[in-house]
């Protein structure tokens, strides 16, 4: 069987990671001054920026408003020059909808939206460049945007990616990972309580190994987590150094 | 139209030059502020079970018996006798909708157009920065010797317009001035734009000594260099510095 060895026998895989290894991740807050809030992450080679509006007043229909809630609006963006080849469409199309429809359930979870009612909160999620773990990166940016905008949220929002190679877990999948087929889970949680915000896999995995692979997605999350916590701790140190006492 | 283009260049987090740390409490979401069930909860803070968690990232405030947690930046909320500058974004019936950088949009009944202490506002220059940025003083309006006057909304929402030279009394209603500003006016006006823009890129508190401190010490660069990185930073030390001596 031609093709690559997604993981060897010595337990590398093809960017030379373990099994449970994530790509390196650098975060930024505050990278525009326009907006309520914004992000920037690196997950390995997917960059990803997140720009929150908000709360305002709703815009275009009134009847639309909630009278004991926010409205989480969620819009998910694509670069043409994001893939391999040049996409045609940014944003509209069925990917793109089915996202911004994610990341909606997934920040309708996290932030305490009985805080704010009759209002609306905006997330604008883009994709610059896209190699794998898309979702996690998306959801990551945009928990560190809504962090940014002062936004009162229940905990951070943590994801990532798993598969299931030869019997093993893999955790934050590349893109050539992604592309060879095999089953993939996409995982936001919680992590100080645990609570999964959304569980979303869409191929065939046998039900013997589904907790060995959820337990790898959580665990790389919780990984996430420590890593964007003192990207947030830092910024907030930085600010308030600042601002002085 | 002139063009100037740069390479990127690390530079270094701004509080590692100052050379100072914070001596508050910090939080992000998630972490818990406390499990003595004695305390109140304010704003930024939720009850997880049995304890008492912070929902935004920023500082705990602890008064008595209530904690709240101050977020960095939020969206103003209004108290009672703030000074506020909106813009009118929708006309209905009977009223006008305004906003003023708050969660939901403020509202202008058109009866109350004429009480005293309400304005509209003729010719000037809008800047929006967050409303934690504006300090609380006695007045919020100023007139700066260099020329121009301000007025510092709470709501983050600042106008800088030329200072009229005779206060006239209205006999109620708006007569708007079209008159054009003078040249020397106009860059007055630019130059302290850009200073508050500066100001707010370095996270320093605006009132009218800094304004008037930035103002001059941008004096010796050219209007449209105050905004480059390093002129801006180079402005704003020399302000902190000659609040830190005018202080004590």
């Amino acid at each position: 069987m031609a093709g690559l060895e997604l993981l060897s026998d010595q337990g590398y895989r093809v960017d030379g990671r373990r099994a449970g290894e994530l790509r390196k991740i650098q975060a930024r807050m505050g990278v525009f001054s326009q907006a309520d809030g914004s992000a920037y992450i690196e997950q390995g080679n997917t960059k990803a920026l997140a720009v929150v509006y908000g709360p305002h007043e709703i815009r275009g229909s009134r009847s639309r408003a909630l009278p004991d809630r926010a409205l989480v609006n969620c819009q998910y963006s694509s670069a043409t020059f994001s893939t391999g080849e040049r996409k045609r469409r940014p944003h509209g199309d069925r990917k793109s909808c089915e996202m911004g429809l994610q990341l909606r359930q997934t920040f309708e979870a996290a932030i305490l939206t009985q805080l704010h009612p009759r209002s609306q909160i905006d997330i604008y999620v883009q994709v610059l460049q896209a190699d794998g773990g898309t979702y996690a990166a998306c959801v990551n940016a945009a928990t560190l945007a809504v962090l940014d905008a002062g936004i009162p949220m229940r905990d951070f929002v943590c994801a990532c990616s798993a598969g299931f190679v030869d019997g093993t877990a893999l955790a934050d999948l590349s893109h050539v990972e992604e592309a060879a087929g095999g089953p993939q889970l996409a995982l936001a949680l919680l992590p100080a309580s645990g609570q999964i915000a959304l569980l979303e896999m869409d191929a065939r995995l046998h039900e013997d190994h589904l907790e060995r692979v959820l337990e790898a997605a959580a665990r790389a999350a919780r990984d996430v987590h420590t890593l964007l916590d003192r990207v947030v701790r830092q910024h907030v140190r930085e600010a308030s150094v600042l601002l002085g006492d | 139209m002139a063009m100037e283009m740069r390479l990127p260049v690390a530079r270094k987090p701004l509080s590692e030059s100052l050379g100072r740390e914070t001596k508050k409490h910090l939080v992000v979401p998630g972490d818990t502020i406390t499990t003595d069930t004695g305390f109140m909860r304010g704003h930024g803070t939720y009850m997880g079970e049995e304890k008492l968690i912070a929902s935004v990232a920023g500082s705990v405030e602890r008064v008595n018996k209530l904690v709240c947690v101050k977020a960095l930046k939020t969206r103003y909320n209004g108290e009672v006798g703030d000074i506020v500058v909106g813009r009118i974004t929708e006309v209905q019936q009977k009223r006008w909708k305004v906003e003023t950088n708050s969660r939901l949009d403020s509202v202008l009944l058109l009866s109350s157009m004429n009480l005293p202490g309400g304005e509209l506002l003729g010719q000037g220059v809008l800047v929006q920065v967050s409303p934690s940025l504006v300090k609380r003083q006695k007045t919020h309006f100023h007139d700066l010797p260099c020329g121009a006057s301000v007025i510092l909304g709470n709501n983050g929402f600042i106008w800088i317009y030329p200072t009229p030279e005779h206060k006239e009394e209205d006999a109620g209603g708006f007569i708007a001035n079209l008159e054009p500003v003078s040249l020397t006016d106009r860059e007055v006006i630019s130059r302290l734009r850009n200073c508050i823009v500066s100001l707010v890129t370095q996270r320093m508190m605006l009132y009218d000594t800094s304004i008037l401190y930035c103002y001059e010490a941008s004096l010796p660069h050219q209007i449209k260099d105050i905004l480059k990185p390093e002129i801006m930073e180079e402005i704003v030390m020399e302000t902190r510095q000659r609040l830190l001596e005018q202080e004590g």
